[in-house]
């Protein structure tokens, strides 16, 4: 077993210039994550999770510090990493099927390649059925899925999903998040996984950064050792989930406070 | 395509054709049909009531006196004369005649404006620094533009047929540009995160998300386009249908005045609907 990180923040700081004024969103970020590890962000509103996955993605310059994914520098987007958005970003000209093989163009798969891996890819995230849909045809749910399907169907060794689920209702929610796990077990990928939800973090999450208000910065980094997540029947009324939950909790609940304080400061 | 998406064009093209579905369904058939049948009648009533309401009133006005017949005949002897007019080949003289300007005009605007509207819109930079000239070339109105264009282009085709490109290019140019400009940037910025370079973003993000928005300025266009016409062929033309109305008023030949004006009316709606129904065809995907 080779002990390098999958991937590795190295005191990763981001700042921005908003009307004149220079805002740190993050600062001095470390933290790994090891191969095939689930490992979930949480953090109040506005701490920069979202600012964090832009900078893994490769979609937003670091200010500060660089970020290794297999022992290489980040400097820009790139097919081993996947990004699932919160409200889907499918195009809506596009069919489920289209919007899969969208993510293989990219990577210039051949026309026959792509249709194949597309239908496989949506019948993993149980869309059988439903690849001549279009995305306003398509549930938020499974928007979300058809979203999730093309991401792997690239087969990126790291998926990073930014608060994937934040806009579905509670049912559905708890579906894709068991959804999500039988996938990650299939598939063995590295997630790196954002949220606001403590449930859903603890739900999910082998491993919970738990990041404090602005600036962000990792405050802990929570181990959640709950084996075979999948096979136990009700994880949520599990004493020991509860147990995490409420450390989690406890740990948010300081930095939520300051948050709405700091908040409450520049408005007055 | 859902269900949803496919009953309403044929609704539609029922309650257009204008048929009367009254007769009642045949016996077999359910309640259901029936109420069905109803209900498209119903639609099919409504639609041509008002229209058939000022057939009447055109018809009958003149006749009982109510208006000078002499500057309002009656409908019906307004369609003699549009009849006469079809059968000695001169409506379709002047109707080929304007047809070509217009389509010469309009076709040429999209040529020139959707691509320039392309580049614009997708360097901001240019679009900032255009837009305000655009604005103020839009709201100047093409017709008071039509002496600069007869002084220098003359009284021929080529002043009649830029006149209509005029006055076409700033909706196609304005709704390109403002298309490419609000595509979503979630779209823009996932399709980066897929690792696709600027010229296969455009390709395959930015001009599909657009093509709603230019189709909406083609369609405006459409509908310029008509109209600057008629403008223009009053202005010393001699063919068009512009120039059968004015002429027609001239010789106080009033029927033929008329029968000129349903012509170009009766064409406005015919390219206004076509240009609906390719707006819907390309933009089906943003019914939600």
């Amino acid at each position: 077993m080779t002990t390098e990180p999958k991937i590795r923040f190295e005191s990763v700081g981001k700042t921005f210039n908003a009307r004149g004024k220079t805002v740190t969103a993050l600062q001095d970020i470390n933290l790994d994550v090891r191969d095939g590890e689930f490992l979930v962000i949480v953090g109040p509103s506005g701490c920069g999770k979202s600012t964090l996955l832009d900078l893994l993605g490769g979609l937003s310059d670091i200010s500060s510090g660089r970020i290794l994914v297999d022992g290489k520098p980040v400097t820009g987007p790139g097919l081993d990493r996947g990004i699932v958005f919160q409200q889907y970003a499918l195009l809506p000209w596009r069919t489920a099927q289209g919007n899969v093989e969208f993510g293989l163009e990219a990577k210039g798969v051949s026309r026959r390649e792509r249709a194949a891996k597309a239908r496989e890819y949506l019948d993993l995230v149980g869309l059988a059925g439903f690849h001549d849909r279009y995305p306003h045809e398509l549930s938020g749910g499974m928007k979300q899925r058809v979203a999730i399907a093309r991401s792997l169907a690239f087969d990126p060794d790291v998926l990073l999903m930014d608060e994937p689920f934040a806009a579905l209702d509670a049912q559905t929610r708890d579906g894709l998040q068991d959804e999500l796990l039988r996938i990650w077990e299939k598939t063995g990928k590295t997630i790196v996984f954002i949220t606001h939800g403590i449930e859903e973090a603890v739900y999910l999450g082998q491993r919970v950064a738990v990041l404090t208000s602005r600036p962000g910065r990792i405050k802990q980094v929570v181990e959640v050792p709950i084996d075979a997540r999948s096979a136990t029947e009700d994880l949520r009324s599990d004493p020991q989930f509860a147990h995490y939950r409420h450390e989690i909790w406890s740990l948010l609940r300081d930095e939520v406070d300051r948050a709405r304080n700091e908040e409450l400061k520049i408005n007055v | 395509m859902s269900s949803i998406t496919e009953t309403r064009p044929t609704e539609r093209s029922v309650s257009l054709g204008g048929r009367p579905a009254v007769r009642p369904a045949p016996a077999v058939s359910v309640g259901s049909a029936v109420r069905t049948a109803g209900r498209v009648a119903g639609a099919v009533v409504t639609r041509t009531i008002a229209i058939g309401l000022l057939a009447l009133v055109w018809e009958i006005f003149p006749r009982l006196g109510l208006v000078d017949a002499t500057f309002l005949p009656p409908l019906s002897e307004v369609l003699v004369a549009w009849w006469d007019l079809l059968l000695s080949g001169e409506l379709w003289a002047h109707t080929e005649a304007s047809l070509t300007r217009s389509a010469a005009g309009f076709g040429l605007a999209i040529l020139i404006a959707v691509p320039l509207g392309l580049l614009i819109g997708w360097y901001s930079p240019v679009a900032n620094l255009l837009n305000p000239l655009l604005e103020v070339f839009r709201n100047t109105a093409a017709l008071a533009i039509l002496p600069v264009f007869v002084l220098i282009l003359g009284l021929g085709e080529t002043s009649k047929i830029s006149i209509i490109l005029y006055g076409c290019t700033w909706p196609i140019l304005l709704n390109t540009v403002s298309g490419v400009r609000t595509v979503d940037p979630l779209l823009i910025k996932s399709a980066r995160s897929l690792g696709l370079g600027p010229i296969r973003l455009f390709q395959k993000v930015v001009l599909p998300a657009a093509v709603p928005t230019i189709f909406t300025g083609i369609r405006l266009a459409g509908a310029a386009s008509i109209l600057i016409l008629i403008a223009a062929e009053m202005v010393g033309a001699k063919a068009g249908l512009g120039y059968l109305i004015n002429y027609a008023q001239y010789n106080f030949a009033v029927s033929d005045m008329y029968a000129g004006i349903i012509t170009i009316s009766a064409i406005g709606l015919l390219v206004n609907q076509l240009l609906i129904v390719t707006e819907r065809r390309f933009s089906t995907w943003r019914t939600n």
